[in-house]
């Protein structure tokens, strides 16, 4: 047992823990509080140790399921990419799940709410650490059930239409991904994604691959919502309960979209020639999905349908920075990617604490709440900043570098999109901020209090992660970064690294 | 070859029932058809013309087997495939108790 055995910690961890809470949950008071946030907890400082093991070996460290060798038996991979995407989902993760533990209050049954959390984050984990194309369909699906459920966890009617609707979407999605999938296996004979890479640069693959490729943007496109097919989450995301509403637009569409996207268009299929159509499909998509975002997003009154399509806009971003397939320009959608995962989550709790104090998320009829609620007036001043890209928060340095990567690769069209968007973001969150927390203290709401302790301080560390998340592009941090970079501009490099025993 | 077409009318016929379909529960039969669709889908993928099952048996030699895998994968799907109708089948019941219709053009408090 090396040190490689971490990995399937990182699915065994959430898994017990979700099946314990169900056992158990229900008959000891507080269990549920204390195991959710003990495997949080240590979910976190594993994703970390991850890190540090990984900057020791220097490369790419794989567990393999059983002991049988890559391309025959199931293999996990920890490399730049997804120890970065497995750092991002659990720092918020954590947060999250303490956010959770006096906000789920006002709903009953908080056992069954944290099995479907902690089944979130298996399968998110999962997704990001397979190097088995067939697993990374099973992980898509463990998360994507846990979330269609975790939607509908109110069961009021609108909650109820919009879990059917999202559950459906989710559904052909997961269909479309199962036939390319099928199609993949019948045409290569295998299931490692390293080897597949192998495989397609040897074969003649100009047919097939096209094909696949767009049952993937397809089915990956649906669960990252990217524009055409971008109509569920508007409704999904408002529906959950704040903290799922920020788990969702925080890593799930990020983990199950764009993560899986990346790593089957650059790490499995970059051996064609019809590389740069793919690209150019990205970046049009992304630039399509931040425009209409941002405009859908401008007109709505309720709060959280407003931040939902900010995602809609901001995965826009991601998808176009990654899409340049320069290495700036990667680097700034993965900045973007993390950036976005920490600020939109915030930005959902603070919703959330607003609905739990004022008891509405109508923009019509709040006002002056930053007289009563400080700490959420101060935390999501920040996370508004960040997302309008205001200079010294986080998300001015990532989105500046994806509208400098554009001008960099002479896309200029693209980077006016990406300053219009921000632009129209900008004056979004001015709106939140007037409307919410600025103006007139009403009478109803003289009484609000400010949230408990608990989810204060989980807004707070996001808030500071916000205003620190400048520092990952100097140089002390930069390695964070610049592995994940390494790996998806490297191509082939992956399958060589997985396939050579991952020393 | 045909099968592969009559395997391609069933994902039609499937996707036919979810988009053209008003009623709830025959969207989710939609659904589902589609994802037997699927499943068969692959395992027509590892099928071989005569071929036969891959268990090895003693004073015997194996010429033409059918492909294992996809068999082992379908299993898989079929579950998650199970699991998703049940869930469907919950919300719809309970989509029944709050609007009192199957319907979904009458199903639609979500707008903007």
């Amino acid at each position: 047992m090396g040190k490689e055995f971490i990995l399937s910690l990182m699915v065994i961890i959430p898994l017990g823990t979700a099946f314990v809470i169900s056992l158990f949950g229900k008959y000891l008071r507080n269990f549920c509080d204390k195991a959710i946030m003990v495997s949080s907890f240590l979910l976190l400082a594993l994703s970390l140790y991850c890190r540090f093991l990984l900057t020791n070996t220097a490369g790419t460290l794989v567990y393999k399921v059983g002991g049988w060798n890559p391309p025959f038996g199931i293999c996990m991979v920890l490399d730049g990419l997804s120890c970065f995407m497995l750092v991002t989902v659990n720092i918020v993760a954590f947060l999250i799940a303490l956010y959770s533990l006096k906000y789920m209050e006002q709903y009953t049954d908080k056992p069954k709410f944290f099995t479907l959390f902690s089944l979130m984050v298996c399968g998110m984990n999962g997704v990001i650490l397979t190097g088995d194309i067939f697993n990374l369909f099973v992980f898509v699906e463990i998360a994507s059930i846990a979330s269609y459920a975790l939607v509908a966890f109110g069961t009021e009617a609108e909650e109820l239409e919009a879990s059917f609707k999202y559950a459906i979407m989710g559904s052909i999605a997961s269909i479309f991904i199962f036939i390319g999938i099928a199609l993949l296996y019948g045409f290569t004979s295998t299931l490692n994604m390293a080897d597949m890479a192998k495989i397609l640069t040897v074969k003649d693959s100009f047919r097939l691959v096209p094909f696949v490729a767009v049952l993937f943007l397809m089915g990956f496109g649906i669960k990252a919502a990217l524009v055409p097919f971008h109509a569920w989450l508007a409704d999904a995301h408002p529906s959950a309960p704040a903290s799922i509403s920020a788990m969702l637009s925080g890593l799930l569409i990020k983990t199950l979209g764009v993560y899986s996207l990346v790593r089957i268009f650059f790490n499995v299929f970059n051996a064609g020639q019809v590389h740069t159509v793919y690209l150019k499909v990205f970046m049009f998509l992304g630039a399509l999905s931040i425009i209409v975002g941002v405009i859908l997003a401008i007109s709505q009154w309720d709060l959280k349908r407003l931040l939902a399509y900010h995602s809609v806009s901001q995965v826009g971003y991601i998808i176009l920075g990654i899409g340049l397939g320069t290495p700036l320009g990667i680097l700034g959608g993965l900045y973007h990617l993390f950036n976005h995962s920490i600020f939109k989550s915030l930005l959902f709790l603070n919703s959330g604490a607003v609905d739990y104090s004022a008891g509405t998320r109508d923009l019509k009829e709040t006002g002056g709440l930053a007289k009563v609620m400080p700490v959420t007036y101060g935390t999501s001043l920040f996370a508004s900043m960040s997302i309008a890209g205001v200079p010294p928060f986080n998300g001015f340095f990532s989105k500046f570098l994806i509208i400098l990567a554009c001008a960099q690769a002479g896309h200029i069209g693209y980077g006016i999109c990406a300053v219009i968007g921000s632009i129209l973001t900008l004056s979004s969150f001015m709106k939140v901020q007037k409307f919410v927390f600025l103006g007139e203290l009403k009478e109803k709401f003289k009484k609000v209090k400010e949230v408990p302790f608990s989810m204060q301080i989980s807004m707070i560390i996001l808030a500071v992660v916000c205003l620190l998340g400048g520092l990952m592009f100097v140089s002390p941090l930069k390695f964070f970064l610049q592995d994940a970079v390494n790996v998806v501009t490297g191509g082939m490099s992956y399958s060589n690294a997985v396939l050579g025993g991952g020393k | 070859m045909s099968l592969y077409l009559l395997c391609f009318l069933l994902f039609c016929i499937g996707l036919y029932g979810v988009l053209r379909k008003r009623n709830i529960v025959k969207i989710i039969v939609g659904l589902g058809i589609m994802e037997y669709a699927m499943n068969l889908f692959f395992v027509l993928l590892g099928y071989r013309t005569h071929g036969r099952s891959p268990i090895e048996a003693s004073n015997q030699q194996i010429l033409n087997m059918v492909d294992p895998v996809p068999q082992a994968l379908v299993l898989t799907s079929i579950v998650i495939g199970l699991a998703v109708t049940a869930l469907f089948i919950s919300i719809a019941i309970r989509i029944y108790e709050k609007y009192g219709t199957f319907d979904i053009t009458k199903i639609k408090k979500l707008k903007g």
